[in-house]
């Protein structure tokens, strides 16, 4: 079976030298979901982003066959569905209905179409009734599943959510989960949240200073690195 | 926040609400320029144009007193001038000089409380507006609120620390921190808009912005540009104007 | 600073909407060839941020506060023709949402305050910004900033026929130079701090750079000027007119009621005027410098 998304040897660098990603080698095959771990500034988001093309770096990078370059860009950041960790960048039009039209209109889809394809998104993220509030005025969790929408409007093959869970109460956390379960997208998950990793992950790599340096599930993971939430044991004087 | 007063009023259910944008636009112009071209507003004029006002108000089912209050900003600039010009002996203008001010602010609360700022945007922009323009001040209103919020937030913490306390060595300390505090929004709001134009590209963003809505003019729209220009016409032209 | 509606007569909101969108047509153009495509976003942000950042009050004892107007700091990041457009952004929300002016007094304020102050502010840092007398150069230019835009107003409301007694215009002057003198400060204070966190200032061409000079040096002039002919008489509008017919001729004004502000050792010709409003900016101009110093040399003990 041909990989969704292969990656090899994929090396990047920031501006002022540091070395940002050292040779990471990864597969993504459909129906999976792949969960992300690992500490701060290790690389996931950088990695997440070489994956459409916002950044370039030295490797190779091959989505749905095509290579991360020029001419495929505009088709692979169509397949490619990705959504950041602050919904407020993703948000950027005045109302949600324009929002989620926006990816189909930069396609050239006429606007009653995209208007329809954008109620259609919304529909799945059951937020069909929000499609003329301005951004501002929805919770963290609403915002959440616009942006998802958003994303979804374009059809994409593949989802990439960057820490879907932040700032979300434990109701809208489920309800997100629900939601993704549902789709049948193959997703890459960065997430420190372990426990809604393990929920919807089927595989997780965990990555460390540039490198993916461990593969395995979720279980096995968190038990290899001590992965989870810690609990501080109590003091003995605190009485 | 101010602005999320008014955004609120944009979403009563009056009929001013429901109009075409341009329409709105062209008659409030057509109310100013008519307020602006007076010498020396009598009375008559006043009433007349305080009556259309008025008819904004009921029409867009916005708050009387709110619309008053906001009218009522322009007070603290027209105000002095209104009583310098006064005490030089010339009432007559200082009157009319702060009723022009009054009656034009209260005309623009009336139809930008009466309109979405996106479709009055949409609205300017037909009328001639560029589109780099009129998408620049669409992201600057979208992020108004948020870098507000994020100031804000700054100055509590701030507070919280201690700055604003009498304390006369502060004072210096006071400025290096609100230039750090002001440079850090700088950075973070660079920082914002390089995130956002990522977003952009991730969706297909490709250097132009493709408007969704369609503007369409119906009878409704014409009944009311065709009302407003016409009786702000009559207004200027068939009130005398004072010397 | 911003006018609102009602005030100013037809030939002057009109002539300020002809100058201020050829102005701002000319910026917007030139912002956008310079531009890479995330200008759209980061204009838009930037705008936003002028409005935070503007509603951060500094208490500066007596019980008033002063506040950041921007434009300056604006023009050394972005650049002037980017700065323009998104300070005419700026006054547009505000002229809308705030009541802060009006929209029929939207081009005279666009030109005071987004076109000539701004220029008038950038010009020191266009003419020294590369040498050792930058932060001076940074601190003049915001005080210019205020004090051009200030003087354009008022003006502009004289020229417009209202009565401005001589209280009122010298609390008015006294008003802009305190917040000019907090506007050099604070864009001080934040490019200091930006180059802390290593944000480059924007680079220009040369030519750039001498014609952006030379548009300050012109919105300088004009302020001179403006203020000087407006002290003249109330209604300068119309002998303005008459004036120009006898284009060259240097007269002596006839006496008005605003003659108590023309300052007593003046000539009574248009060239003393002038000489006149020149030497009350060169007299404020080192007394800015001065306090730049003076804070400098504070903050670094």
């Amino acid at each position: 079976m041909t990989p969704l998304i292969r990656v090899r040897n994929l090396r990047y660098r920031y501006e002022d030298g540091t070395v940002a990603l050292d040779g990471v080698n990864f597969d993504l095959y459909p129906g999976e979901t792949v969960a992300l771990l690992g500490p701060n500034g290790s690389g996931k988001t950088t990695f997440v982003l070489h994956l459409n093309g916002l950044l370039h770096g030295e490797g190779e990078v091959t989505v749905c066959g095509m290579p991360v370059e020029k001419p495929y860009l505009d088709e692979i950041r169509r397949r490619v569905g990705l959504l950041f960790q602050d919904a407020d960048e993703q948000l950027f039009m005045p109302t949600v209905l324009e929002d989620v039209a926006f990816g189909p209109l930069c396609r050239g889809m006429k606007p009653a179409e995209a208007e329809a394809r954008a109620r259609a998104a919304l529909k799945q993220v059951g937020m069909e009734g929000a499609a003329h509030k301005a951004p501002y005025h929805l919770s963290a969790g609403e915002k959440r599943r616009v942006a998802l929408a958003t994303v979804l409007a374009s059809d994409p093959e593949i989802l990439v959510l960057d820490e879907p869970t932040t700032w979300l109460d434990p109701p809208s956390q489920s309800e997100l989960l629900s939601l993704l379960q549902a789709l049948p997208q193959a997703k890459i998950v960065v997430t420190h949240d372990t426990i809604f990793a393990e929920a919807i992950a089927t595989r997780a790599v965990y990555f460390e200073r540039g490198r993916i340096i461990a593969e395995g599930s979720v279980a096995d993971l968190r038990h290899r690195f001590d992965w989870g939430p810690r609990i501080l044991p109590r003091s003995a004087e605190s009485r | 926040m101010h602005h999320l007063v008014v955004d609120e009023w944009t979403r009563r259910p009056g009929w001013l609400q429901r109009l075409d944008p341009r329409a709105k636009l062209i008659v409030l112009l057509a109310f100013l320029v008519c307020v602006g071209t007076f010498r020396k507003l009598t009375v008559a004029a006043v009433l007349a144009l305080g009556g259309l006002v008025a008819a904004g108000v009921i029409l867009g089912k916005l708050p009387a007193r709110g619309v008053a209050a906001r009218a009522l900003l322009v007070a603290p600039f027209a105000g002095p001038l209104a009583v310098a010009s006064a005490l030089s002996g010339q009432t007559g203008q200082a009157i009319s000089l702060l009723m022009r001010a009054l009656l034009s602010a209260a005309a623009v609360v009336v139809i930008v409380g009466a309109t979405p700022m996106p479709r009055l945007l949409r609205g300017m922009e037909w009328l001639g507006a560029p589109r780099f323009f009129v998408l620049i001040v669409q992201f600057l209103y979208r992020y108004l609120f948020l870098l507000s919020e994020q100031a804000q937030h700054m100055r509590l913490a701030a507070l919280s620390r201690g700055i604003g306390s009498r304390h006369a060595g502060i004072r210096r300390v006071l400025w290096r921190a609100a230039g750090g505090a002001i440079g850090v929004l700088f950075v973070r709001s660079h920082a914002r808009a390089a995130a956002i134009h990522r977003a952009m590209l991730a969706r297909g963003f490709r250097g132009s912005l493709v408007p969704l809505e369609e503007l369409r003019m119906r009878l409704a729209d014409w009944v009311f540009l065709l009302a407003g220009i016409t009786l702000s016409a009559a207004i200027r032209l068939g009130v005398r104007s004072g010397s | 600073m911003h006018i609102p509606d009602g005030l100013l007569s037809p030939a002057i909101w009109a002539g300020a909407y002809a100058v201020s969108a050829a102005a701002i047509g000319i910026a917007a153009r030139q912002a956008q060839r310079s531009a890479q495509e995330s200008h759209l976003p980061l204009l838009g942000v930037m705008g936003a941020f002028v409005f935070a950042a503007q509603m951060v009050n500094f208490p500066l004892g007596f019980g008033t506060s002063g506040h950041l107007v921007g434009s300056v700091l604006l023009a050394v990041t972005l650049g002037p023709p980017a700065a323009m457009v998104v300070m005419t952004a700026v006054l547009l929300v505000q002229a809308l949402v705030f009541q802060d002016g009006g929209l029929l007094a939207l081009g005279a304020n666009v030109f005071n305050m987004a076109v000539a102050g701004l220029l008038a502010g950038y010009l020191p840092w266009a003419l020294w910004g590369r040498s050792r007398l930058r932060w001076i150069a940074l601190a003049a230019g915001g005080f210019l900033s205020v004090a051009v835009s200030g003087a354009l107003a008022m003006a502009e409301l004289a020229l417009s026929g209202v009565r401005i007694a001589p209280v009122l215009a010298w609390a008015a002057a006294g008003l802009f130079a305190i917040n000019g003198a907090i506007e050099g400060l604070l864009t001080v204070a934040i490019v200091r701090a930006l180059a802390v966190l290593q944000t480059r200032t924007a680079e220009a061409s040369a030519t750039a750079r001498r014609v952006t000079a030379a548009l300050g040096i012109a919105a300088l002039s004009l302020a001179t000027g403006a203020v000087a002919m407006a002290s003249q008489s109330p209604d300068a509008l119309d002998s303005l007119v008459e004036r120009t017919g006898i284009a060259g001729r240097v007269r002596a004004w006839v006496a008005t009621p605003l003659a108590e502000y023309r300052l007593a050792w003046a000539p009574d010709s248009w060239w003393g005027q002038a000489l006149a409003g020149l030497a009350g900016l060169a007299l404020i101009y080192p007394l800015a410098v001065a306090l730049a110093r003076a804070f400098r040399k504070r903050r670094s003990a």
